[in-house]
């Protein structure tokens, strides 16, 4: 059984990352207050049920997760990922990949990408679908593993490997979006894109 | 270069840059990548955006929510006042 009064030290390490989790969760700062707190709480309420040694931050996310999805998640039913087109693999590469190969060296392929900034990245992630959007967040911004985000999610892990698939692809043509509205890429062939700017 | 190793490697790149393969599959692909310059540009890539992705979805737990929630858990900060 786990110690309570251990829990603050355990888990406020994991205190940034949660409220993060919580915002990209409700799209809300006002929400994402309330959901990460009441996450805490009942995280430290039911310590006595985790099993210490085993993995705290996954058994926090979990609780987080689920908390979302209960309380605050949309009434609204938005458009099921599965209406989506199938986007091709490595979408953003076949778009933006080959302007590297016209400028010399590494660094140009790091600027490429640097030229996304924090908002962009954010809102990319907060306009994918619910399914995909916890899938990329718990892989790639967190770092769990397939198994972990099956437990964390409650969802079979080859639909935790579906999700990431197209949910990553979902994630780079809202980037790429982003590169088109700002002028750094052209709209392929048959894409439109809004209207830029006159000129 | 053989076209089924780099149709192989494009299908199991994620599983790559995510960890998740068996350490025979994992050492097949990673020795097809560093042999096949454009497969590893492409992967090269991949793991550029995974990697802006978890630098740029950072956020900081402002310091009155810090301090409500720490109090809540039964956090108790030291008191400056006290010697």
């Amino acid at each position: 059984m786990a110690d309570q009064a251990t829990f603050a030290e355990q888990a406020m390490p994991y205190m940034d990352n949660l409220y993060g989790a919580a915002l990209r969760m409700t799209r809300n700062p006002s929400d994402a207050e309330d959901l990460v707190q009441e996450t805490f709480l009942k995280a430290y309420r039911g310590f006595g049920g985790f099993e210490a040694g085993t993995n705290l931050k996954a058994w926090l996310y979990r609780i987080l997760t689920n908390t979302y999805i209960n309380t605050y998640r949309a009434k609204k039913r938005k458009p099921d990922e599965t209406d989506l087109a199938e986007l091709e693999d490595l979408y953003l590469y076949r778009r933006l990949g080959g302007m590297e190969g016209a400028m010399a060296g590494r660094s140009a392929e790091d600027e490429l990408l640097d030229l996304f900034t924090e908002a962009e990245v954010k809102e990319a992630v907060e306009a994918l679908p619910e399914g995909f959007r916890l899938a990329v967040l718990l892989a790639d911004v967190e770092g769990f593993a397939y198994k972990e985000i099956a437990e964390i999610l409650d969802i079979p892990i080859g639909t935790v490997m579906s999700r990431l698939h197209r949910g990553r692809k979902a994630l780079q043509r809202q980037l790429y979006e982003f590169a088109v509205a700002r002028g750094l890429a052209d709209p392929a062939p048959g894409e439109q894109s809004a209207p830029a700017n006159a000129g | 270069m053989d076209h089924g190793d780099c149709s192989e490697t494009l299908h199991e790149l994620y599983h790559f840059l995510d960890g998740e393969l068996t350490d025979e599959k994992r050492v097949q692909i990673r020795q097809h990548l560093e042999a096949c310059p454009p497969c590893f540009e492409a992967f090269d890539f991949e793991a550029e955006i995974k990697q802006h992705l978890a630098q740029k979805c950072r956020d900081r737990m402002p310091d009155d929510l810090r301090a409500r929630i720490a109090r809540a858990i039964g956090h108790a900060e030291p008191d400056p006042a006290a010697p």
